[in-house]
């Protein structure tokens, strides 16, 4: 599972084998990679025309321009989402980095009588799917005046099972030994799991915020629903309702697409390695 | 504590002093676990409970909940729209899950044995996962225009094919959603794929080459059992995702969303439109639990074949 360096066996099995067959694959894995980015290539593209070269499908703009940048971000809507969208996902994800490591931790480490029962019934929320709690989740929110506030688009994600199930793996595999030697150096235990247990885990944690920040930031049937004032949209939100208004102005609309990928796009070139090892430790624990 | 003026207070830390090691942890663990028990009791389990109970009421917002019993799921099995709607769900599953776990398959098996580029050509399948699905809908709504704007015509003009309707097609609609729904998913399968074959150790594969085994029986009787695990959790994750398909086809059905006529309206947008564009609670909350029960099903068959070969 850790093991994400080819062996040299597996390496001198490679060299031997340069056969025409592995340049072919190489060469179809090459333009499938490149077939998979032609959408947002595409949409950097038009971004970058004025709306009578739309027609142009040539990749590379005749006359780039930023045009289409200055007017979608001029009146300042798209910079209230964006902001809107960092901190919903930031704070999502502070929450649950803290509250499914917390939980996950005492599940894993602590002794005590209901300890399967709190854990199996926080696995069992696994199987309901957020649309089965939207409508209640409106109704809670209208009474008590959550709608249309960052809150009410928070609230549902504050603590999430699958986080919760993620961590007790990874803390479990913390050996008790240390934790007892804190014990004994009289630390409390609140310190001895955030200091001396979360350092342990920080790989699984990176994982958990990846998956929660990247969740959060891309979510869209919730805080559709529980936003209707255009300064609280989150990003996915305003782009959808952005683009129905722009209606066939593409140019406009491909900025604003551009506009919503390219932070992720920038976080994933930076981190990239961080982030697909992330995604394997979730996806493989989880 | 008022009554105890003859004696000193006891401290709140003497107190705690006296407690067994034992009971201090007790009191810790139910210390970390108060807020959260709470939250999965409001925030979780009592929405779940109350959609049931909506389900069986006639609620619309307007006027108080009234008890219909089970008027909600005798409207929605006579209606037509509904099975036309529970037809495309399944349709999005049944192409979506093999087509995209076939894909992924292939590439993620090829993509590991690439060691130039390897990192390069990783990301440009990984990318399009990061994406917002709302955005990349529009996206896609904009390839599938007809000539001279869409991109995806200009190219079948190019090459002297006849145009196609896409979006404006019943026929072609669904899978013309579908389409981005895959390319967005690839990515995180292809990467679970790898770290699914990574993990199955060499030695496997040097015992079956000193039996002189071929590569294709190699993948047929070592990679593919052994990849069980990594396939069987990613037929659930897809399946789910699929079943619970929404923000594809809300963004590129706007001005008709599900449309043309239904044939590419899932199961969650029926929810959405009765509870938040016609507010029929109750009845959008009978909906819920059929999606409830649909996953549900999809669930507990994942735990029987993996349970099965243990």
């Amino acid at each position: 599972m850790t093991a994400t360096t080819p062996s040299s066996t597996e390496l001198a099995a490679n060299s031997r084998n340069i056969r025409p067959g592995r340049i072919i694959a190489w060469t179809l894995l090459l333009i499938g990679g490149l077939i998979m980015v032609t959408p947002l290539l595409y949409m950097f593209s038009t971004s970058l025309k004025t709306s009578g070269q739309v027609y142009d499908l040539r990749l590379i703009p005749a006359a780039p321009t930023l045009d289409n940048y200055v007017k979608v971000l001029g009146d300042g809507r798209f910079m209230q989402w964006f902001f809107n969208s960092t901190f919903i996902a930031l704070t999502v994800t502070a929450s649950n980095v803290f509250f499914d490591s917390l939980v996950g931790y005492t599940l894993a480490k602590f002794r005590f009588r209901g300890r399967y029962f709190i854990f199996l019934a926080i696995l069992s929320t696994l199987m309901i799917p957020t649309e089965m709690l939207v409508i209640p989740w409106y109704l809670m929110s209208s009474q008590f005046g959550w709608l249309n506030s960052y809150w009410g688009i928070m609230f549902p994600g504050m603590m999430t099972a699958f986080g919760t199930f993620l961590m007790k793996q990874f803390f479990e595999g913390v050996p008790d030994d240390f934790l007892e030697a804190a014990r004994v150096d009289g630390l409390n235990e609140f310190t001895i799991w955030w200091k001396i247990a979360m350092p342990m885990v920080v790989p699984a944690i990176s994982a958990l915020a990846i998956f929660t920040f990247l969740g959060n930031w891309t979510a869209f049937f919730w805080p559709l629903i529980v936003t209707t004032s255009k300064e609280l949209y989150t990003l996915p939100v305003g782009i959808s309702s952005f683009s129905a208004e722009a209606s066939i102005q593409w140019e406009l609309i491909m900025t604003g697409a551009a506009i919503g990928t390219i932070p992720t796009l920038i976080v994933f070139l930076v981190l990239q390695r961080f982030i697909v090892r992330g995604v394997m430790l979730a996806g493989l624990k989880g | 504590m008022a009554t105890a003026n003859a004696t000193p207070l006891p401290a709140p830390d003497r107190f705690w002093d006296r407690l067994s090691i034992g009971t201090k942890r007790v009191i810790w663990a139910w210390t970390f676990l108060a807020l959260p028990v709470v939250f999965y009791a409001v925030i979780r389990f009592y929405p779940t409970f109350q959609a049931f109970w909506l389900s069986l009421t006639n609620w619309d917002l307007l006027r108080p909940a009234q008890f219909i019993g089970l008027g909600n799921y005798q409207k929605m099995f006579a209606d037509p729209i509904f099975w036309k709607v529970f037809q495309n769900t399944f349709l999005y599953l049944i192409i979506g899950t093999p087509v995209s776990l076939l894909i992924s398959f292939v590439i993620a098996f090829y993509l590991d044995r690439v060691r130039v580029l390897h990192g390069f050509i990783r990301a440009l399948y990984f990318l399009p996962f990061l994406t917002t699905a709302a955005a990349m809908g529009w996206v896609w709504r904009w390839f599938y225009q007809p000539v001279p704007i869409g991109v995806l015509n200009g190219i079948l003009g190019w090459m002297g094919l006849p145009q196609q309707p896409f979006l404006r097609s019943v026929d072609q609609a669904l899978i013309s959603v579908l389409v981005p729904a895959i390319w967005a998913g690839l990515g995180f399968q292809i990467i679970i794929f790898m770290a699914g074959l990574r993990a199955i150790p060499n030695t496997f594969y040097e015992a079956a080459r000193i039996d002189g085994l071929g590569e294709w029986a190699i993948l047929r009787k070592i990679t593919i059992p052994l990849l069980k695990p990594t396939t069987v959790f990613l037929v659930v994750f897809s399946s789910i995702g699929f079943l619970r398909i929404f923000d594809q086809v809300y963004n590129m059905t706007t001005n008709d969303p599900g449309g043309p006529l239904n044939s590419t309206k899932p199961l969650v947008l029926m929810i959405y439109q009765t509870a938040f564009s016609s507010y029929q609670m109750g009845y959008a909350a009978a909906q819920t639990v059929v999606l409830f029960t649909i996953l549900l099903i999809v669930s507990l068959l994942q735990l029987y074949v993996l349970r099965e070969k243990k």
